[in-house]
């Protein structure tokens, strides 16, 4: 039986790439989107360990409840930092940085990004700016919190607060030219034949990130400026003193910061749709439900920001409508959640280390987003703002969610980036170690935060000192699971099993060349004679077991007829059934 | 599909429904609840920790089942079926979710009013003048004066607004309306729907600073560091803060509202249960924000009597050594709930360069403030 990926492989022996790339230009100012993509990843990695190192320093002041392990003034620094870092200088860079300029030009079947130079630019802003973010701990680190809300970010250290409103005005400036690079890569650059409705699931995500960062991050640039005014020259933007109002620097913040968590977010919700059909060997559940739902939370996370500031003086009925838009966006993002569920169902699921990170996301993001629908709930979070339950709920889509997804995405694009496999048992050990000491270190917040722990305190109540013992032992077991997989990956990328191009028999284009791609990608054009998504297409007539379904009308069909997939190019379909209608994108 | 795997599926439906429906009502998470409306939030989280938990057992259930069933043979290399979706289970699927947050947002709309989240600015409670009870409270008015005696504008507001004509003019400018000093008034929690319209049986002024609460009681001259309110009052609680942020939370009454510097603010509540609960700072103030708390004393009406008659003596013994300046700083700081608020504020009027003389001064002008 010839299989869908088989198929694929064929159609594509032209555009197959030869020569592959050299590791010397990854330490160069290189134009090449892959190069750049590894800088990424590489150095948004090493940001996470000393976020992680951050985060363990936390975790063993909060061992016991007296204030003894550092000051509290440095406390202060040490979440204020670990915060910004594990944000600005981990997830959002990896995720749209990182993979998406390594992915989204093989993927749409370009030679590279639309804007080379300004793709390398926006990288090497990022390297110098995480330094001069460290040094501050030199100077006395910012303590304000990453929110660093006013008066209290004018009062406690002037260098520290001005070097952390640098640090994010041009990691801010990185991230807007990244979207606009994306934005027209993916516009512009798609190879002949591939609609917008036949790109991978994680192009659509991409689309809805950059737009996000397009729209939301100039909004967060404009409130540093004025921040930097009033800590600088004594103006009155924010300050109360000389009539100015900080509850206006918490709009102007959190209309960035709350589609920030969905640009770290919707990336990942993309690879975690590649992960799980290709590793369950079925196609995606609803591919254009799933595509315009990306959509759909990029629109109504733009009017969501209020409900961080349910306690800050809200008028009543902002406070309903900002509950109201916050329940609603959990819609778009439970028709996600299970068309994954459906994807996996019935599939012939490998249980590699992508796929069970893959799992392991949405479980936990799944707790996330039910913590979030609570906190959503203005009595509730009346009670439970500023709270660990806070901690707990944000640690759970950022941690459960953004990591576990970029593991994920590390184990399943390691063979096509480096062009060996990763060890699998060690990528098991790994995602056990994380998932165990992730639910210990945070699930016991969500009582703390309950019971009465405020968070941001550097000395709490005895009572709580039980659970905050388990998660500090968690946190400790945290830091140990990175460690056996950076053995595994640096082990793996020098002395690897050799990967093929298409270890995981995937149908999307990035998988149609050599491992790792030359410069440019392809030979010629790749081509779409399957779809991103056709797996099992070898076995086409069979009747497809799903409730509600009627195998000939379109708007019913669950099989290869439904309107929900995405096609092939009519052009070059490999099943006549596919040929003959409208091709995309060809002029 | 056969009918033994129907019974299993409505079997465990079953389970997974009983199972959260016991862990919504048992699952011990929150603490006490003191205040008249903290029930109705208990509630509303019961109700949503039981859907969560249905939602949550699905999830992982339909996970564990899908890694155990459906794993791969190691040497199959086929692929599974061609399903590409379908449109009547997206919409279920989107229905439902849809069915539930709305049905989520209607019960918190109704916890909330009963709360007095929408009860309407009642202007008679922030509007300066006679019966606005910062007014008539000495203490916090010298809190107020001092702060405004920082402010140009706000003086210059006040000595304009000391010919009677002028002040008739301008009876109407925006932030008069809303407050006694400059700035603007932040929404709160209100009256409840029953109390709505009606005063406040009893009114505190609670002031957060860098890392410190102050209670005053308005009519009394008493400035206290831990807040006490009798049982079963209707207490209103006016909010401001001195410097940065602060936030006033109770967990037990799961009640928060942020004190938010150069705004008046408000926070009202009825106390149902006698006890001492923590009263925390939930905004970080700096770096001692974990050591701004404090308590609140619920206590029956006799026992708050008496306790405000010992502190208003209290405070009469110290006021005079105090308003000298004699104490000293790293006392006050010790302990701010032993002292008067002269005592705890000379070393700050003392900063400034206001002299006793000038407190004296400042007394007259309480009521025009
Ligand atoms: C290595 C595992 C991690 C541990 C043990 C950890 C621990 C903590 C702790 C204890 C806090 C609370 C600090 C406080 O409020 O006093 C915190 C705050 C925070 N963490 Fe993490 N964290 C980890 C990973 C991450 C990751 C991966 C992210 C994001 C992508 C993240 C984002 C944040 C944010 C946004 C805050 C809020 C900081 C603030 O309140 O200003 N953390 N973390
Ligand atoms: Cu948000
Ligand atoms: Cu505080």
């Amino acid at each position: 039986m010839t299989q869908a990926a088989q198929i694929q492989e064929k159609g594509n022996q032209l555009a197959h790439g030869n020569k592959p790339g050299n590791w010397k230009e990854y330490f160069t100012f290189s134009t090449d989107h892959k190069v750049i993509g590894i800088q990424y990843l590489v150095t948004t990695f090493v940001f996470y360990l000393i976020g992680g190192v951050l985060a363990t320093l936390v975790r063993t002041e909060l061992a016991t409840p007296e204030s003894d392990f550092v000051s509290r003034e440095v406390y202060n620094g040490l979440f204020t930092v670990h915060a910004t870092v594990m944000i600005f200088l981990w997830i959002v860079p990896a995720a749209t940085g990182g993979f998406g300029n390594y992915l989204i030009p093989l993927m749409i079947g370009a030679r590279d990004m639309a804007f080379p130079r300004l793709n390398a630019l926006a990288f090497w802003i990022i390297p110098p700016t995480g330094l001069m973010l460290m040094s501050s701990f030199l100077v006395g680190a910012p303590g304000a919190g990453w929110t660093s809300y006013p008066p209290l970010s004018l009062v406690s250290g002037k260098a520290g607060e001005m070097i952390w409103i640098l640090s994010i005005l041009l990691l801010g400036t990185s991230s807007i030219l990244a979207a606009v690079n994306f934005i027209v890569t993916i516009f512009r650059m798609r190879v002949p034949g591939m609609g917008l409705n036949q790109m991978p699931l994680f192009c659509w995500a991409m689309l809805a990130t950059s737009f996000l960062a397009l729209i939301a991050t100039p909004v967060l640039a404009g409130a540093m400026i004025l921040l930097s005014f009033d800590l600088l020259i004594g103006t009155a933007f924010f300050n109360p003193t000389g009539g100015g109002d900080p509850v206006v620097y918490q709009h102007l913040f959190w209309f960035y910061s709350h589609p920030a968590v969905y640009i770290m977010i919707l990336p990942i919700f993309g690879m975690i749709s590649e992960i799980v059909s290709v590793h369950a060997r079925k196609p995606i559940f609803g591919y254009k439900a799933i595509a315009y739902s990306s959509i759909a939370i990029c629109g109504l996370g733009l009017i969501v920001w209020a409900h961080h500031m349910f306690t800050s003086g809200t008028p009543p009925w902002l406070r309903m409508f900002f509950m109201i838009t916050t329940m609603v966006i959990s819609v778009p993002t439970g028709i996600k959640i299970f068309s994954w569920l459906a994807t996996l169902w019935g599939g012939k699921l490998d249980m590699s280390s992508a796929l069970l990170f893959g799992m392991g996301f949405i479980c936990l993001f799944v707790i996330g987003g039910i913590s979030g629908v609570m906190t959503a709930s203005v009595p509730f979070d009346i009670h439970v703002h500023d709270t660990y339950f806070i901690v707990a709920h944000l640690h759970y889509v950022l941690f459960g969610g953004s990591v576990f997804g970029l593991y994920g995405g590390f184990y399943h694009w390691f063979p096509k980036i480096t062009g060996r496999m990763m060890n699998e048992t060690w990528g098991k050990v790994h995602f056990w170690l994380t998932f165990i000491g992730f639910n210990l270190a945070f699930m016991p917040m969500h009582k703390l935060g309950m019971e009465g722990m405020n968070r941001r305190i550097a000395e709490y109540d005895p009572k709580f000192a039980t659970l905050n013992l388990v998660c500090t032992i968690g946190a400790y077991l945290l830091a140990v699971s990175t460690l056996p997989f950076i053995v595994n990956a640096t082990w793996s990328w020098v002395r690897g099993k050799p990967a093929g191009d298409n270890p995981w028999r995937a149908l999307t284009l990035e998988w149609m060349t050599t491992s790792p791609p030359p410069v440019e990608n392809f030979e010629v054009d790749p081509v779409l004679v399957t779809g991103p998504y056709d797996y099992g297409m070898g076995s086409r007539a069979k009747d497809v077991d799903v409730p509600f379904s009627e195998a000939d009308d379109p708007a019913l069909s669950a099989g290869p007829s439904s309107t929900l997939r995405a096609k092939p190019d009519p052009v070059v379909a490999a099943n006549p059934s596919d040929r003959g209608t409208e091709s995309h994108n060809r002029d | 599909m056969n009918i033994p795997s129907q019974i299993t599926t409505l079997l465990a439906g079953i389970i997974l429904t009983l199972i959260s429906f016991w862990y919504g009502q048992n699952h011990n998470l929150l603490p006490v609840a003191a205040s008249r409306n903290a029930a109705s939030v208990d509630n509303l989280f019961d109700a949503m920790l039981t859907i969560g938990t249905g939602i949550f057992l699905l999830v992982s259930g339909i996970l564990i089942y899908s890694a155990i069933k459906f794993r791969r043979q190691p040497d199959d290399i086929s692929d599974g079926p061609p399903v590409h979706g379908n449109i009547p289970l997206e919409i279920l699927w989107t229905a439902i979710p849809a069915i539930l947050v709305l049905g989520i947002s209607v019960y918190s709309f109704d916890v909330y009013t009963t709360q007095g989240g929408m009860d309407p600015m009642d202007h008679s409670m922030a509007h300066g003048k006679a019966h606005h009870p910062m007014a008539a409270n000495p203490g916090s008015a010298v809190a107020a004066t001092l702060v405004a005696q920082a402010d140009p504008n706000q003086q210059q507001a006040e000595s304009v607004l000391q010919d009677p004509a002028t002040n008739a003019v301008r009876e109407d400018i925006p932030q008069r309306k809303d407050a006694p000093a400059l700035g603007t008034v932040s929404p709160r929690v209100g009256a409840s729907p029953d109390n709505s319209g009606t005063p406040p049986q009893l009114v505190i002024n609670a002031t957060g600073m860098q890392y410190a609460w102050l209670f005053t009681y308005p009519g009394t001259e008493v400035v206290a560091g831990e807040l006490h309110v009798p049982l079963d009052r209707d207490v209103l609680i006016n909010l401001s803060a001195n410097d940065v942020l602060h936030a006033f939370w109770v967990p037990e009454f799961r009640l928060k509202q942020d004190a938010v510097p150069g705004r008046q603010t408000e926070i009202r509540f009825t106390p149902t249960k006698a006890g001492e609960y923590p009263l925390i700072c939930a905004e970080l103030c700096g770096a001692y924000h974990g050591a701004m708390k404090t308590i609140v004393v619920v206590e029956p009406q006799e026992a708050y009597d008496s306790w405000l008659q010992s502190q208003q003596v209290a405070s009469a013994e110290t006021r005079d050594r105090a308003v000298a300046g004699t104490v000293h700083p790293a006392l006050i700081a010790a302990n701010p709930a032993t002292l008067t608020d002269e005592q705890y504020l000379a070393p700050y009027a003392h900063d400034m360069g206001i002299d006793a003389a000038m407190l004296d001064q400042l007394r007259p002008h309480q009521s025009h403030s």
